[in-house]
């Protein structure tokens, strides 16, 4: 039995929708008029002077080639870190959920690069990374790799995605656990009676029943490679060598923030928004499947 | 009142007469915000500063406010006054000198704050390569030289001597810091043979400055907004190939964009390396080698003799608001007198490896005896009064150049790549550069 309460008439429910709606005027529905009206315009930094522009920035946008080529760029970054980040949480919640000693520290160690913030994940990452006095790249020349990630469009890329996923394994990790251990313990002992082991009875058990988390952070991975991340690029590449880790975040900062060419930044964000948009009704459609279950 | 009165005897004792126009202030302090972009220990002797102005007169407090990065800076001091809410005083790198003066009335440029407040604040006492910079044509200043650094190189001296490179004798030409680097690399056992930061600064504009070869037509810009890059002419086409043979062979590492470069010097890994005079500081404490400045190498093909190269760092700039009272431009106006008086332009060159801004700072540095004790710490001023300020050794007056520089960048590590030629990466940079000039020229054209 569900119990509801009915309010009489309309002043109750509309103040105390109120506050929630001033919210979002405020931190949502504004600023986003803002950009989109500055997307339209052709204005100087300090606000002096304004002309309309009509589409200019828009088209502007879409006929540039290096924009179009850092679209492709930023597909391919996400699904990388999302595929990276995905994969190692859920092998190392797979482990970390068998019956271990000390899984409650491995557990804990696990969460913490969540708690780093991405810039300065991303300088750590510069200093271990480094071609010439970083650990890591010492450690990589000993192996006869010649790490230079300065001048490697391959190497520069694996450094972004691999410090991005790094701190979003953690995350996912925590997911992936919770989602294991809501799984009861009858179906999986079922099937370690029915003889599946392993590989097995990850493939046919566990994966299944972990599908709608996995689809859930799925999408959640790609809005944190997408949006997230500016912090590690600028801090390891700055979007370099050439424009190899450039992604459209990293564009935006550039145009909007030193470059000060506020049109074109706006045009853009109005872009990422579109793009934020469908994947959060993507989210929503999941989400929905899930409950509906 | 007693108390009053006695702080009154201190401040002018201790050279208020030389902060003038305050003498007869009254009430409460007149509060300056000032916000600025120096980080760690930069930041404290900037503090240092402040406070020292603070404790010589009662009449005005000033509050420095770190705003993060230099670009962070800006864009805050832009946002602040679109709200009606700018600082009293910003410090604005170099680059967005181009952007600071088509601002319009949002500032208040250095002339204009002189005339309106009746404090002199006079550019003749200023080094001519650092008040050309921030000066308008005809030699109005429009900001106020405040932290300024030059490219220089640096040398290893403990991997010259391994080389059998004589250490008291840095390469002059380029023709020398090619076989130098060679026998760094061959004979020295250094992992680097050379190096560089801020690779468009150095390699292009003021290799461009010491030669007399324009980087942007217009006097680089300074004469009109029309401006167009030119740094794709032969000379700088003739560098880049040089540095790009040089790649090939080993004996130059390439170490990232702007500052990336400035890690390898110190940590001693490399025998020749082109910094910002800026990082003396850095070295004399990290540098676990015998240091040595040296003033920037010229090609003798180019120009027989090298001339001045241009400033780096930031200038200070006075903005508007909208409730902002005379008494507030005053004091902004004082602060920035006590600033350029020569025992705290002084004091802030000694204790941060910046170059004196005014001929009084590096006057008493010197009677102080200050570069004899330090050795190489005047490197960067002789080289900023080599030859003669020339139109292509003022500086550059570009509205978005840290997007021209980044752009250059880019398309000098596509050609370190091997992917394009010298030739191509500078023609590439110079249409997009053209581009991101035109923009800038049509939004700020009203």
């Amino acid at each position: 039995m569900e119990r509801r309460t009915i309010f009489p008439g309309w002043a109750t429910p509309a103040l105390l929708l109120v506050p929630q709606m001033a919210l979002t005027v405020l931190l949502f529905l504004w600023p986003t008029a803002v950009a989109v009206r500055a997307s339209v315009m052709r204005a100087d930094p300090f606000g002096l002077s304004e002309t309309f522009a009509g589409l200019d920035n828009f088209t502007a946008l879409f006929t540039d080639p290096l924009y179009l080529a850092a679209i492709g760029r930023t597909l391919v970054f996400c699904g990388a870190v999302t595929g990276l980040a995905l994969g190692l949480a859920v092998l190392l919640a797979v482990f970390a959920d068998a019956d271990i000693r000390g899984r409650g520290a491995y557990r804990a160690a696990l969460v913490w690069p969540y708690a780093v913030a991405p810039a300065a994940a991303g300088v750590i990452w510069a200093l271990l990374l480094h071609p010439q006095i970083g650990g890591v790249a010492g450690l990589l020349k000993h192996l006869g790799i010649a790490w230079n990630y300065k001048l490697n469009d391959t190497q520069a890329m694996i450094a972004v995605v691999g410090a991005s996923a790094w701190r979003q394994v953690s995350y996912n990790f925590i997911f992936v656990l919770a989602g294991l251990q809501s799984i009861p313990r009858t179906i999986i002992d079922a099937a370690r009676m029915d003889g599946a082991r392993g590989w097995r009875r990850f493939r046919t058990i566990l994966l299944p029943m972990l599908a709608p988390t996995l689809a859930f952070l799925v999408v959640v991975n790609l809005v944190y490679s997408a949006f997230e991340t500016f912090g590690t690029i600028e801090a390891l590449t700055q979007g370099g060598p050439g424009r190899a880790t450039q992604t459209l975040m990293v564009k935006v900062y550039r145009d909007g923030v030193v470059n000060l060419d506020l049109g074109a930044s706006a045009a853009q964000s109005v872009v990422l928004m579109a793009l934020v948009m469908g994947l959060t009704a993507l989210q929503f459609h999941f989400l929905r499947r899930r409950g509906g279950r | 009142m007693n108390r009053r009165e006695l702080l009154a005897g201190t401040a002018a004792s201790a050279g208020l007469a030389l902060v003038p126009g305050l003498a007869l202030a009254q009430g409460a302090p007149v509060q300056i915000t000032f916000w600025h972009a120096m980080a760690g220990p930069l930041g404290d002797e900037l503090k240092r500063l402040c406070d020292a102005f603070n404790a010589v007169q009662k009449a005005v407090v000033v509050e420095p406010v770190f705003k993060g990065t230099y670009p962070e800076t800006m864009t805050a001091a832009i946002a602040a006054f679109r709200a009606g809410k700018a600082p009293h005083l910003v410090q604005m790198y170099e680059v967005g000198t181009g952007s600071m003066l088509a601002a319009g009335a949002a500032v208040k440029q250095v002339w204009q704050l002189a005339e309106e407040t009746g404090v002199r604040l006079d550019p003749a006492i200023y080094m001519p390569a650092v008040r050309s910079y921030y000066s308008l044509p005809d030699g109005r200043m429009a900001s106020m030289p405040f932290n300024s650094s030059t490219p220089i190189m640096w040398c290893n001296k403990d991997l010259f001597e391994r080389a059998g490179l004589d250490p008291e004798r840095p390469p002059e030409t380029w023709e020398q810091v090619m076989t130098a680097a060679e026998a760094l690399r061959s004979k020295g056992g250094a992992k680097v043979g050379m190096t560089t930061a801020w690779p468009t600064w150095v390699h292009l504009e003021c290799f461009g400055a010491i030669h007399d070869v324009p980087f942007a037509t217009r006097a680089n810009g300074f004469e009109g907004l029309d401006a167009e890059l030119v740094f794709n002419s032969p000379p700088m086409r003739s560098h880049i190939t040089r540095l790009l043979e040089m790649a090939k062979a080993g004996t130059f590492t390439y170490a990232g964009r702007g500052a990336a470069g400035d890690s390898l010097y110190p940590a001693g890994e490399t025998g020749i390396s082109f910094n910002s005079s800026g990082i003396r500081a850095a070295v004399v404490r990290d540098a676990r080698f015998r240091p040595m400045a040296a003033q920037l190498p010229y090609d003798p093909a180019v120009r027989a003799t090298p001339n001045n190269s241009i400033i780096g760092g930031a200038s200070l700039w006075t903005m508007t608001a909208p409730d902002r009272s005379a008494a507030e431009y005053k004091a902004v106006a004082s602060f920035l007198a006590f600033l350029a008086r020569p025992d705290t332009d002084a004091s802030w060159h000694q204790r941060t490896g910046y170059v004196p801004v005014t001929l009084g700072g590096a006057g008493l540095s010197l009677a102080q005896g200050y570069y004899a004790r330090n050795p190489g710490a005047d490197i960067p001023i002789r080289q900023l009064n080599r030859g003669e300020v020339t139109v292509n050794s003022k500086g550059l007056r570009l509205g978005r150049l840290t997007e021209i520089r980044a752009i250059v960048e880019e398309e000098f590590e596509t050609a370190l790549q091997g992917k394009q030629n010298a030739g191509a990466a500078l023609d590439t940079a110079v249409a997009r550069g053209n581009k991101v000039l035109r923009e800038f020229e049509k939004s700020v054209s009203r």
